[in-house]
């Protein structure tokens, strides 16, 4: 399959995974953080932790919109299907992801018309079908979706629908590294930076990082030769003492990102002055919210929301798994109290969450010693 | 003294994803329903959870099996409720090791359904049934309000006669038994979530739902006394499958994941949509595992059978890591895979 195969050719991937042998010191501990939760997903699914030195760390970052959303989000979302005239949509990730009171799909369970769209445009397609609802879509992501959120909302408003609106609760990428780089604890080296919101954003933003910070950063394409050819790319940096804003990903990534969709959100959204990430607390201008000239579409002003805040429960310590002080399996929840199916704390709620990540593809292989590789012998078809 | 029936099964509502053929389901099944239901069972060995109960009469084993299906739309690529009907219930008895005989149906039809679907849906089945060699020798019919049902369900229980020689169960699988996949997975699902038109993509498959007996049989004929275990891995899909497995038999179950045969169409629909290929259901396949000695064997029989050609050996079974599903990559890289959790959902952020 083209753009797919050739980034998981077993004779590349064996040359880089070399290569970051050759580039390693076995003296030192090299602690590399991936911002963005698809690339903890494809750690986990291509088993790529099983190919890197063990002086290797990945600390799994912020990247994961799902798992940073708080809960009273989640209840504020929710509570708009009281409202037995309004249609509920979110994307798929957000389905399990449990409020106080249940996630969407048990709402859904009890009544509530709960659907699930593949985008905003769907949504609003489903606005134009049904006149006499009134469709809400829980837009949640960071500037990857946020651009086709704005879109949607232009084209709604020069549609004159009035049955649409929004709740926003995206989120920007470079607030919430920020934030994990002022933390106390926080000793990385190095990062792989996010790849579908560099897309939209380009490599610009994240220059302070390497300026101010004195930390290498590689925008990162999500198959395995992408990753590793990441980490070289962090490694060489590392053994120079030079710390820059490289570019991996340049076959989707341009430089400068993509002026159209920072034009759409440019015209549609504006910062929060703060905003509560689940386990990393109260971020400044972290969020976005509609413009005023967007009220009318803006679910938090055509609604009352009761503007629900809930804490994560004490036991969970999602926010040192956040910030890489603390190993999924460390936080005392993990694989009992806390599990995929019933998810007590952020990172356990989306497949692209470290924990659920760690639960679904490494955990049992953790306590194990000594698995070796399957090989089979070619089979002809 | 009669023992008090545990009930370990605390949800407080049914939701999707205990009727998703993953974790949920399994912990309804083992928690409820074989707790109240599972003292009945005659034959201890063929368990539950199996996908066909062992019953004896007068002395004759006979395998007897139901299912139901809901599916929706009515009619997709490559098949429809009706088709899909007939095949399941077969397919149920012959990864048991049992050739199908007789069915019986059950219709729950929505009142308002208009006849010309239901006819074409009974036409299906008779088409189906005559394909896999099985009489549909009864039937109720139920209708229910407009609005309570979705157009049309159908039920079915099967019964069937044990292949000669044939005995599956997962205590019999050992460490060192090939793991055998009839053919692509992901088809079936794939399809439907396509046929409902809610994504805006197509791509050219149909769903695979077809009787495996013949490749059963074709397998059975000469290496029946090597297999150990079979499955159709429907809902929740190989992953599902194997995991059911490994639990069952306490054994590892690893597998080379380039050996799984899949089509590049279903691949790419998963890549795009964040699904998990071996999570995703198939209608006209089947797992088995044969003894290593009759592994060679037993997949040219299935390659040289009308359907089977793209069978494969995808792994086999090892001593550990107990109860767990190893995926070892291409280029050296191993990860678990676990049940299906909930339904599968597009990721898209």
């Amino acid at each position: 399959m083209r753009f797919v195969d050739e980034f998981r050719e077993p004779e590349l991937i064996a040359k880089a995974t070399q290569e970051i042998r050759r580039l390693t010191d076995s003296e030192r501990l090299y602690r590399l953080m991936e911002v963005c939760g698809g690339h903890t997903h494809a750690i986990y699914r291509f088993g790529l932790k099983d190919l890197l030195p063990p002086n290797i760390e990945l600390i799994h970052g912020p990247g994961c919109p799902v798992c940073v959303l708080p809960m009273g989000r989640i209840d504020d979302g929710l509570s708009m299907t009281d409202d037995r005239e309004v249609i509920f949509t979110a994307f798929g990730d957000m389905m399990r992801v449990p409020g106080t009171h249940g996630s969407p799909l048990e709402y859904k369970a009890r009544g509530a018309d709960v659907r699930i769209v593949y985008s905003p445009a769907d949504a609003l397609k489903l606005a134009q079908a049904n006149p006499d609802r009134h469709v809400m879509f829980f837009a949640i992501g960071f500037e990857t979706t946020a651009p086709s959120t704005a879109l949607t909302l232009t084209r709604a408003r020069a549609l004159g629908i009035r049955n649409f609106s929004v709740f926003c609760n995206h989120v920007t990428i470079i607030p919430a590294i920020r934030a994990i780089l002022d933390s106390p604890d926080m000793r990385l080296d190095a990062f792989i930076g996010p790849g579908h919101v560099s897309t939209v954003i380009g490599c610009r933003p994240y220059e302070w990082i390497a300026r101010h910070e004195n930390k290498p950063i590689v925008v990162s394409g999500f198959e395995p030769l992408d990753m590793l050819e990441s980490i070289v790319m962090l490694l060489r940096q590392l053994r120079d003492g030079r710390a820059e804003v490289e570019n991996q990903y340049k076959r989707v990534v341009p430089w400068e990102g993509n002026r159209a969709a920072l034009k759409a959100m440019a015209e549609v959204f504006q910062l929060r002055p703060y905003f509560e990430w689940r386990g990393m607390g109260f971020i400044s201008q972290s969020a976005l919210r509609l413009r005023d000239s967007y009220a009318d579409f803006d679910a938090e002003q055509r609604f009352r929301i009761p503007g629900i805040r809930v804490t994560d429960p004490k036991a969970a310590q999602c926010g040192e798994v956040l910030k890489g002080v603390l190993k999924p399996a460390q936080c005392k929840l993990f694989g009992n109290e806390c599990t995929p199916e019933n998810p007590v704390g952020a990172l356990m709620v989306s497949s692209e969450g470290s924990c659920a990540a760690y639960y679904n593809y490494e955990h049992r292989k953790a306590a194990l010693t000594g698995l070796t590789a399957l090989t089979m012998p070619a089979q002809a078809i | 003294m009669l023992a008090v029936p545990k009930v370990r099964f605390r949800d407080a509502q049914i939701e999707m994803a205990h009727g998703a053929g993953g974790k949920a389901s399994r912990r309804l099944v083992e928690g409820l329903f074989v707790p109240l239901l599972g003292e009945a069972s005659g034959e201890p060995s063929a368990g539950p959870l199996g996908d066909a109960a062992h019953v004896r009469m007068n002395g004759t084993r006979l395998a007897i099996t139901t299912d139901s299906f809901v599916v929706k739309p009515l009619r997709f690529p490559g098949g429809s409720i009706g088709e899909l009907a007939v095949n399941g219930t077969v397919n149920d008895l012959a990864v048991s090791g049992a050739r199908a005989e007789t069915l019986v149906v059950t219709y729950i039809l929505e009142a308002g359904l208009p006849t010309e679907v239901l006819e074409q849906e009974v036409r299906a089945m008779a088409a189906a049934a005559r394909r896999a060699g099985v009489v549909i020798a009864g039937g109720d019919t139920k209708v229910v309000e407009h609005g309570k049902a979705d157009r049309m369900y159908i039920g079915s229980c099967g019964i069937g006669r044990f292949i000669e020689g044939v005995e599956v169960s997962p205590q019999s699988v050992r460490p060192g038994d090939r793991i055998i996949l009839s053919g692509p997975i992901g088809d079936h699902g794939i399809t439907i979530l396509l046929a409902r038109g809610e994504l805006d993509f197509e791509a050219e498959i149909c769903s695979d739902t077809r009787p495996v007996l013949p490749l059963v049989e074709a397998m059975a004929a000469v290496a029946a006394p090597g297999i150990r275990w079979m499955r159709d891995p429907t809902r929740g899909g190989v992953a599902t499958s194997l995991n059911e497995l490994a639990l069952d038999c306490g054994l590892g179950i690893c597998l080379a994941e380039e050996q799984i045969p899949i089509h590049d169409s279903v691949r790419g629909a998963c890549e795009l949509l964040g699904l998990e290929p071996m999570h995703i259901a198939n209608e006209g396949q089947f797992l088995a595992v044969v003894a290593p000695e009759f592994a060679d064997a037993a997949l040219a029989a299935l390659r040289a059978a009308p359907g089977g050609q793209a069978a494969a050996m995808i792994g086999e079974v090892r001593a550990q890591p107990a109860g767990t599903v190893l995926v070892s990559t291409l280029y050296g890289g191993t990860r678990v895979i676990d049940m299906l959790v909930g339904d599968p959902l597009p990721r898209i952020c």
